[in-house]
């Protein structure tokens, strides 16, 4: 079953991302089956969006691990992006300044800090985009799991992470433009921004990176590391008294999770063309969790329906009904734990059986 | 008295929590392939004995010493399991969203790593061993079955499967009985003095007649020490274990 | 005391020059006998003012306080025959004897003019006057004026105010304001500059430590002592300082200690996660404006009680709230603390959002009450009557608590299901009527709590979002289910910030305090004060 729901979601990202780069850009304007540049970028975000529940559902859904502070590694590997997309612009910024970027400018910074050294190349910002999660996580993680910290009580510090580092990102000191971030791009990789053919590839590229997630979780669930995974997430002592060091597991797949979010965050921030320190609020965090509870928490699968699904909801809600948007997400946290434990996807399976029998 | 000669040796062990003595100064020596019984009311310390041994609690003052020199009180669960302690649970522990054969697997002694388990495949021998222990524990008809939906006897055999399949050394055993049938009550003795052939145990349980059963030495816990030791009928016929447990 | 003549003759013209720039000893002549101190006043000459003003303050004229005031007043009239008379509301005096004028025409008269100059031989003239008043606080009041004037001019007037004085407060200000002028001054001996110094240093202030640092003595005993006493007053302004850093922190410890010490209850004791906790106080900070509202509309001089109408409403407001929620919500995620953490985040946003619908998603006044407001000084201290009272608001809730929890029924009861639920239930308590209750208890405090929190942050719907995470790293950092760990751990908390403000910034304070919380619940999990032995394991 999993395996099937895995193919067919491979099929359908894969698929429709391709048809929709294609109809964006073979079709004209004016056609029916045209789709506007503006859906590819929202698609695209969407996506980046998946691949981060996907890295929310791998340590919640089979390591038992809530974090309410995922969000920060999607910041993380958005901020590095983002300076690599900052150093794109050059002279083409408002003050003309090939170095400093606009913002340095403004808060008259002499000379670059050391660390916005190597942004200029993209190779290096996108090992960075995976690097820095991973580092914060392998520091984060060893100290709390090897100090036993779980449950409830790492979800609140998951999230004191989070806030720290909204607190440290909105100092304009930070030097890394403070409350506007980054913004303003110009260009990636020497192909503009603007051009529907970039937009289009990075929908595509997206839509592979989430396939390579979604691979790598898979086989990571299925092998036998997955099944201690589960084992440590259902009876954390009981494995250790089989032997077990739950903490490295933990740690293994806390990091392994948090370079995945880290990479959504780097595909992110080209396809809106912003980031800013509002990405590490603990909200979006909790929302997150959210997609993966909707689409069915420990599925894969179900994590990046459910981000997909939750994400479409607010961009047509937020544009018809903004006042009803935060109601609608609350009662959706309410009503998923209380009606639909195990989210749509879970749903649709017990449906299934029921079909068969 | 030394820890040599022995498997297991607790000497003068004490813990307190939050000025209530749960262990004061608890002695016990277990002979390698022993089978020993611990008896006593509740709160008298079983639990916290066994927290003890696999690393659960530390204690405050004393010595646990496994073998002939390991000091238990500086290792943690993971490394005392390592050693070959194995623990199974008084409420049946079994990790219910796994298969049968998926905990035995993970139960089976061998690299516990993450970077083996996560390339690790089934080998012919790990096959064997595991279809061993099915025959021994009697789910061989369950084996793709969820364990969550075992029933409470047959959880109990699985744990005890997955401890054979750890292949420990020493064995503790939380009231393996409780909640069981007359008849699985006699095939547990059975199957405790079958894995007391090859390992040491201790069971602590409040069966007496399961107890009696298994025909081997018992140590009676009263408030965090030992009151008495010796057979079930010397035990027994102790005034002071009258007194405070079977006088009731 | 022959010399009493010129001496009080000199004090007027001490008084005189240090008012005003210009020196005035052109004028002594006409007062060699028994003067009129009030002739110079009906004078349409600012000199002429000047120094009548100068002689009036050491007159001892009953009359001359009266006259002073009415001239600071702009009240004082001049008519024909330099009569002076004052306006007041039920008609003019005469200011020489106080009595009603009667024989006067309303259209000879001219207001005494003023100038500058003219001002500030009022204020000196006043604060010579109230160097004698009758009034002590009077006294002090102007002994600390002449104090801070440093003026040499002064030290013969109180050489004499000293000698009158019975009082020990007034009387130590004006040693000290003499002490401070002699200094000034610079003559004298060097062990009357010792002794004068050793007054300042006594005095122990950031005045007296500025005025010796203006000292310049060549003598060596003298600067010696003098960089002492300064060494001395450094300590203490010291002192003062920690103390004051020990006040904001425990005003802002009482803060996180009111907006914890509702979640030490749902989540301390009963072990239920609720991220709408943050709402229950943003709620009760909305009761607080809508009690405003109403007695604004209905009954203003209410005004002064408000707080007080508030805090009950507002604990029945959230707490009926909380109860509410317990039935309808969280009994169904008992054992299930994520999903209980997820769907009480849900219930914040709806909370949230239903606010914004009905209040609107800007901040809304809250008033302070007269009696809340101002501050007061105590030695170097500044106390701020709100902080003040927020303290001991937190103090007689945090009593209160401990007082239900451990003396009444439904305080033992509470404490019996979250013990021992099965037993308590054995025992025929109700124990989802106890759960409701307990619930509804964590969250009314956290209601009266917001009537506080709206005295000194904005009140907004976003109002319980900037505390929920505080208040979890409070309770969690003090040890969960321990109500006294949650105080030591609020108190520790708001000191330690308030400590890190002036030298790490306020932003960057409160990330030093959190990665440090990170860390140290990394280290015990279980917080400060942590419960032990195995019920607690889970």
């Amino acid at each position: 079953m999993s395996r099937l729901s895995t193919r067919i979601c491979v099929a359908l990202v894969l698929g429709s991302a391709l048809l929709m780069a294609a109809l964006n850009l073979y079709t004209n304007a004016g056609s029916p089956v045209h789709v506007p540049t503006y859906a590819v970028s929202l698609v695209g975000k969407y996506l980046s969006f998946a691949i981060l529940a996907l890295a929310v559902d791998l340590v919640w859904g089979f390591g038992g691990i809530l974090s309410l502070g995922h969000a920060a590694f999607f910041a993380l590997g958005g901020y590095a992006m983002g300076m690599y997309l900052m150093r794109q612009i050059g002279p083409r910024g408002v003050y003309g300044n090939a170095i400093l970027p606009d913002f340095m400018v403004f808060l008259n910074y002499k000379e670059l800090p050391w660390y916005w050294h190597g942004f200029d190349n993209p190779a290096f910002a996108i090992v960075m985009a995976i690097v820095i999660p991973g580092f914060l996580a392998v520091i984060f993680g060893f100290l709390a799991f090897r100090s036993r910290v779980s449950g409830v009580y790492l979800s609140i510090i998951t999230q004191a992470l989070t806030y720290a580092l909204l607190l440290a990102f909105f100092r304009n000191d930070m030097g890394l433009g403070g409350n506007n971030g980054l913004t303003d791009f110009k260009e990636m990789f020497g192909l503009s921004l603007q051009a529907d053919t970039t937009r289009a590839g990075l929908l595509v590229a997206t839509a592979i990176a989430l396939t390579l997630c979604l691979l790598v979780s898979r086989f990571v669930v299925a092998s036998r590391f997955g099944k201690v995974l589960i084992a440590v997430r259902d009876s954390e002592s009981r494995t250790r008294f089989l032997g077990y060091r739950p903490e490295s597991y933990k740690l293994f797949v806390f990091v392994l999770s948090a370079i995945m979010a880290g990479i959504g965050g780097a595909l992110y921030v080209p396809q809106v063309g912003i980031i800013n320190p509002s990405e590490f609020s603990p909200a979006n965090s909790i929302e997150a969790v959210i997609w993966v509870a909707v689409g069915g928490r420990g599925t894969l699968v179900g994590a990046i329906l459910g981000a997909v699904l939750v994400n479409a909801g607010k961009t047509y809600l937020t544009g018809a009904f903004p006042e009803v948007w935060l109601f609608a997400l609350g009662f959706l946290f309410i009503l998923v734990t209380l009606l639909l434990p195990n989210g749509v996807l879970g749903m649709l399976q017990s449906r299934g059986k029921k079909d068969a029998s | 008295m030394t820890a040599t000669g022995s498997i297991l040796y607790l000497d003068g062990v004490s813990v307190t929590f939050d000025g209530f003595r749960a262990i004061n100064n608890l002695s016990l020596v277990l002979a390698p392939g022993e089978m020993r019984a611990v008896i006593g009311p509740n709160g008298a310390g079983k639990t916290t004995m066994m927290d003890i041994i696999t690393g659960k609690t530390r204690p405050d003052a004393g010595q646990v010493i496994f073998g002939a020199e390991t000091d238990l009180t500086k290792l943690d669960e993971p490394a005392i399991a390592a050693l070959g302690i194995g623990r199974k649970f008084q409420k049946p522990t079994v990790f219910e969203p796994l298969t049968v054969w998926d905990n035995l697997l993970l139960a089976l002694s061998g690299d516990r790593r993450p970077r083996f388990t996560l390339w690790a495949r089934e080998t012919e021998d790990e096959c064997q061993r595991i279809h061993d222990i099915l025959k021994t524990i009697r789910l061989g008809a369950q084996i793709h079955r969820r364990s969550g939906a075992l029933s409470h006897g047959q959880k109990q055999w699985l744990e005890i499967g997955m401890l054979l399949a750890q292949e420990p050394q020493l064995l503790l055993v939380d009231e393996p009985v409780a909640g069981m049938t007359d008849s699985e009550t006699a095939q547990t003795a059975e199957l405790l003095v079958e894995i007391n052939r090859t390992r040491s145990v201790v069971v602590v349980e409040h069966d007496m007649a399961f107890v009696r059963a298994l025909g081997v030495k018992v140590t009676v816990l009263h408030e965090g020490s030992v009151l008495s030791e010796g057979s079930i009928d010397h035990v027994s016929e102790d005034p002071k274990v009258v007194e405070v447990y079977l006088g009731r | 005391m022959t010399h009493l003549p010129r001496l009080l003759l000199l004090l007027a013209l001490g008084l005189a020059t240090a008012a005003i720039a210009t020196p005035v000893s052109a004028q002594p002549a006409t007062t060699t006998e028994a003067p009129d101190p009030f002739a110079g006043l009906a004078s349409d000459s600012f000199d002429d003012v000047i120094a009548a003003l100068g002689a009036l303050a050491v007159s001892g004229n009953p009359q001359a306080g009266p006259t002073i005031a009415a001239l600071q007043a702009d009240s004082l009239y001049y008519g024909p025959d330099q009569a002076l008379y004052i306006k007041t509301d039920s008609g003019y005096i005469d200011a020489r004897t106080g009595k009603p004028a009667t024989e006067m025409v309303e259209d000879d008269l001219s207001p005494v003019r003023v100038n500058n100059a003219v001002r500030r031989a009022m204020d000196a003239a006043k604060g010579g006057l109230d160097l004698s008043s009758p009034d002590p606080a009077i006294r002090q009041k102007a002994a600390e004026e002449v104090f801070k004037s440093r003026n040499p001019e002064t030290i013969s007037l109180l050489d004499r105010v000293i000698a009158q004085e019975s009082l020990p407060g007034p009387k130590a200000v004006m040693q000290q304001a003499r002490a401070a002028a002699q200094l000034t001054e610079g003559s004298g001996s060097d062990p009357a500059r010792l002794a004068d110094i050793a007054i300042l240093r006594a005095r122990g202030d950031m005045e007296a430590k500025s005025l010796l640092g203006s000292l310049h003595d060549k003598s060596p005993v003298v600067a010696a002592a003098t960089a002492a006493a300064i060494a001395s007053l450094e300590r203490l302004e010291q002192i003062w300082s920690l103390a004051q850093g020990v006040f904001y922190g425990m005003s802002l410890g009482a803060v996180l200690l009111l907006a914890a010490a509702g979640l030490a209850i749902t989540f301390g004791v009963m072990g239920v996660i609720n991220m709408a906790h943050g709402e229950m106080v943003m709620i009760g900070a909305y009761t607080t404006f809508a009690v405003q509202e109403a007695i604004r509309s209905y009954d203003p001089t209410l005004f002064g009680a408000s707080l007080f109408i508030a805090i009950p409403l507002a604990f029945l407001v959230s707490g009926g709230l909380g109860v509410v929620i317990e039935r309808c919500l969280i009994r169904f995620l008992y054992g299930r603390p994520l999903e209980t953490l997820l769907a009480t985040w849900g219930l914040s946003l709806v909370l949230q959002q239903a606010i914004r619908s009905m209040f609107g998603p800007s901040n809304r006044e809250v008033g302070t009450p007269q009696w809340m407001s101002g501050a007061t000084q105590w030695g170097g201290l500044t106390i701020t009557f709100n902080r003040l009272y927020i303290i001991i608001f937190a103090v007689v809730v945090i009593a209160a608590l401990m007082m239900v929890l451990r003396y009444t029924a439904l305080g033992l009861r509470m404490r019996a299901v979250t013990q021992n639920r099965r037993m308590a239930a054995a025992m025929g308590i109700r124990t989802p009527w106890i759960d409701a209750m307990t619930f509804g208890l964590g969250s009314g405090v956290a209601g009266m709590a917001g009537v506080a929190l709206s005295q000194i942050d904005n009140v907004s719907p976003n109002l319980g979002q900037s505390y929920i995470i505080d208040s979890f790293m409070v309770v969690v950092f003090g040890g969960v289910g321990n109500l006294w760990g949650t105080v030591v751990s609020a108190l520790t908390l708001g000191i330690v910030n308030k400590f890190l403000e002036p030298v790490a910034g306020a932003v960057l304070g409160k990330i030093v305090v959190l990665v440090a919380l990170i860390l140290f619940i990394q280290r015990k999990p279980r917080g400060m004060f942590p419960l032990k032995g195995r019920a607690v394991e889970p």
